[in-house]
């Protein structure tokens, strides 16, 4: 028994070796391209699921994993779980090297890393008992072949997960459980071979509302009955308070965000921390929908925003945040957007011409006036709208907006990349916290 | 309530058949929807929320049937011919589903979504007139006019939730229902298209039936809401007071088990809906409500209006002349195990 486990107070081991030590890691999908390019092998683009992550997972904590839909928290979880293959980077487990391993070893290494996935519906087998489901790692492992012990086995996990008496649902089919009755056949299947580590992948997201609590403290429990430790992956930070240790907020393949709960939720650093509490609905009807919630959604990760992957919905980007060519047709087309139906949106179009000549990221900008009209007129167009709400961020980023012969002229301030860097008691990677770039 | 309203749905019953007995999934429904209100419909799973919801539009799937009255327009839905109904969808009656991406032709762009839908119901519009109104409502939802050819591909989950949106308000309804339009999506995108689904009033007047299991959701963008359990309306009222001062036991649970940031102690409902072939008898919620009485497993709860325009199913609220001597006394019963969790 590891007496560290019982009290978990992870702040009095962070000089002890960490269970789990990510460095660096990049995990990138190439993209295929059309059927020409599959033919002769050649790849579209790459997209940066996991860009560079660093962080530690301590012995008996639990770490929240937090972002929306395409952060890469779920491609990170997977490179754990060595169902995906890292393309850089390292990551240690119990002090081993765990990147590269062939799947014959990685085999080995999942009795002691084991997951719950979203969906308990698609996790189990609608052709298994719940006996057979459970105890299939055991037989997979080559643990456990005598059929009665096996099957004692099986009813002593049903038990810890609340599902008694066992002898009620060892029989059963998937079919006849609930929700979070699946759930618990889950997790009782990932506890089975003893793990230290549990990777949950947004475990009560499908379930209904008046049971999550349930499964939560369900997790809570089991962390004490076998001494594990969790990374708890989930967009929802409602429920990671209640649960995490510290929190990692992941944006488009990075950390933005880092540390202990309490401070994560007391005083929120990053922007997009910031910006994922404030949208979380609050039962309480005094108080009204967020306006001020950033603006469109997670750009595409085969080509993300230069500089800080936030900056263009960022409600307080600056200078050195990553402006570049993507932002002009973004802030044109939420202006048209926002004023579609009036005659000028139309006019507006008519001046600027094609917009596609800015879908090439680039920190500066040639933009061709529409046929038969002058650079001249986009720019007296930029600087009108520019006129009409000067605090938006964009204008920050511009250095420089002429006429220059054919085209307009538009210069950003150059890109910088933010860095995860200390602030007080979390590390941040945000401009707004870095000396140098805000100086 | 404000206003006429634009729909009344008078002891709607909706039932599945299947081989043995029926499933009752709506069950003697009475609910107003004003003119320009947003209502919200709640409960967990299995309560039948997602059937009132189109059993109000006249969507049911083959082998359900519709009994009682849905009054729109001076015409009862319930009674009206396919034909009819389907000239009333679209123009007066609007649906947005959950999954944006499987409502959306993929072969077609989103222009040609646009004429289609505006054509079918106003042939005379000129290409002109399609165009502006079109852009106009994409516009609104936040969908730039740039990409009015593209097609459903190039769009984002939240961009085609805008986009479905924008496809059901162009031809104007009086009311929209909006079935969990959000459940897919990300926080902050859910919370934008909460923010367009709140300006409805302002923007198109038009009515919002919005069904969730979210009750943060119903918090922020409802007026007034309506809570279900295993096929009936528990309790209705307004939003802010039924918050403050949850009438009928289900909904306070439900309220506690809903988990925020400004929850400090997680709660759940013992158990789960019933199924609805063979519901409880008395009161549907009995078996899981901490404050059942003898009379709650005995006898159906008979509405009552309180003050402030609210309505609820449950004999904490009497009527006391009906309740059976010992009624009030609680109820004995064996706890429940997770064996009936939902």
């Amino acid at each position: 028994m590891r007496p560290e486990a019982v009290a978990p107070q992870p702040e009095q081991h962070a000089d002890e070796e960490p269970l789990v030590s990510i460095r660096n890691l990049e995990t990138y999908y190439s993209i295929r391209g059309n059927f020409a390019d599959r033919l002769v092998g050649r790849e579209a683009g790459v997209v940066r699921a996991v860009d560079g992550v660093s962080l530690d997972i301590r012995r008996g904590e639990v770490l929240g994993l937090v972002g929306e839909s395409g952060s890469g928290k779920t491609t990170l979880g997977r490179t754990l779980l060595g169902l995906v293959q890292a393309t850089g980077g390292s990551v240690e487990f119990e002090g081993r090297e765990i990147t590269g391993l062939p799947e014959r070893k990685f085999r080995e290494l999942r009795r002691r890393i084991q997951v719950v996935f979203q969906d308990p519906h698609a996790s189990l087998n609608p052709a298994m008992t719940i006996a057979q489901a459970v105890g299939h790692p055991l037989q997979i492992h080559g643990v456990e072949h005598d059929r009665t012990q096996l099957r004692a086995r099986v009813a002593d996990v049903l038990e810890r997960v609340g599902l008694a008496p066992a002898e009620a649902y060892l029989d059963k089919y998937p079919s006849d459980l609930s929700g979070g009755q699946k759930q618990r056949a889950v997790i009782a299947r990932a506890l089975i071979l003893n793990p230290v580590l549990l990777v949950a992948d947004e475990p009560v997201s499908m379930l209904d509302m008046s049971v999550r609590a349930k499964i939560l403290e369900l997790m809570v429990a089991l962390k004490q009955d076998f001494e594990l430790t969790y990374l708890y992956i989930t967009h929802d930070l409602a429920t990671a308070r209640f649960f995490c240790d510290r929190i990692a907020i992941m944006y488009l393949g990075r950390i933005v965000e880092i540390g202990p709960a309490e401070a994560i939720y007391a005083d929120p650093k990053h922007p997009y921390t910031q910006a994922l509490l404030r949208a979380i609905p609050e039962p309480d009807p005094t108080r009204a929908v967020p306006r001020d919630l950033p603006r469109g959604e997670v750009p595409d990760a085969a080509s993300p925003p230069l500089g800080c992957p936030f900056h263009p919905r960022c409600p307080r980007a600056f200078e050195p945040c990553g402006w570049e060519s993507r932002d002009l047709r973004d802030l044109l087309e939420f202006r048209w957007a926002r004023l579609a139906g009036e005659p000028r949106v139309e006019e507006e179009q008519a001046v600027v011409g094609d917009l596609d000549v800015l879908d090439k990221p680039a920190p500066e900008v040639r933009l061709p006036a529409a046929r038969g009209r002058k650079p001249e007129e986009v720019v007296a167009l930029l600087e009108r709208i520019r006129a009409e709400d000067p605090q938006e961020p964009f204008w920050k980023g511009v250095a420089r907006l002429e006429a220059s012969g054919s085209h307009v002229a538009l210069d950003f301030h150059l890109p910088q990349e933010p860095r995860l860097e200390p602030v007080g008691d979390v590390s941040v990677s945000c401009h707004l916290y870095d000396s140098a770039a805000s100086g | 309530m404000s206003g006429e309203p634009v729909l009344q749905a008078r002891d709607l019953r909706v039932y599945y058949g299947t081989p043995g007995k029926p499933v009752r999934a709506v069950d003697g429904v009475t609910l107003d929807i004003g003119e320009s209100e947003v209502v919200g419909l709640v409960g967990e799973s299995g309560c039948g929320k997602s059937t009132l919801g189109r059993g109000i539009l006249g969507l049911l799937p083959e082998g359900a049937r519709a009994d009682g009255e849905v009054i729109y327009g001076g015409r009862n839905l319930v009674t009206l011919s396919p034909r009819e109904l389907r000239r009333l969808r679209g123009p007066d009656l609007g649906l947005v589903f959950q999954e944006p991406m499987t409502r959306l032709n993929p072969l077609l762009r989103i222009s040609d979504h646009f004429h289609e839908t505006l054509k079918q119901h106003e042939a005379n519009l000129s290409d002109d007139e399609i165009r502006r109104r079109s852009l106009e409502t994409l516009g609104r939802m936040g969908i730039p006019p740039t990409r009015f050819n593209q097609y459903p591909h190039e769009f984002s989950g939240g961009m085609r939730q805008r986009i479905m949106i924008a496809l059901a308000l162009v031809l104007r309804p009086k009311l929209l229902v909006a079935d969990e339009p959000t459940t897919s999506l990300d926080v902050i995108v859910e919370g934008q298209i909460l923010a367009l689904l709140a300006d409805l009033k302002r923007n198109f007047g038009t009515a919002l039936l919005l069904i969730t299991h979210n009750l943060g959701i119903v918090a922020e963008a409802c007026d007034r809401m309506a809570v279900m359990y295993a096929g009936k309306i528990v309790e209705e009222g307004p939003v802010r007071e039924v918050f403050a001062d949850p009438a009928h036991p289900y909904t306070r649970e439900l309220l506690r088990s809903t988990i925020s940031l400004e929850t400090t102690e997680l709660h759940s409902i013992p158990g789960a809906p019933p199924n609805l072939i063979d519901p409880p008898p008395g009161c549907r919620f009995h078996p899981r409500c901490p404050d059942a009485m003898r009379v709650c497993a005995q006898l159906v709860p008979i509405e009552q209006r309180l003050d402030g325009g609210r309505r609820v199913q449950c004999w904490l609220h009497g009527p006391e002349r009906l309740i059976p001597a010992d009624g009030e006394q609680p109820l004995e019963r064996e706890a429940i195990g997770v064996a009936d969790e939902a």
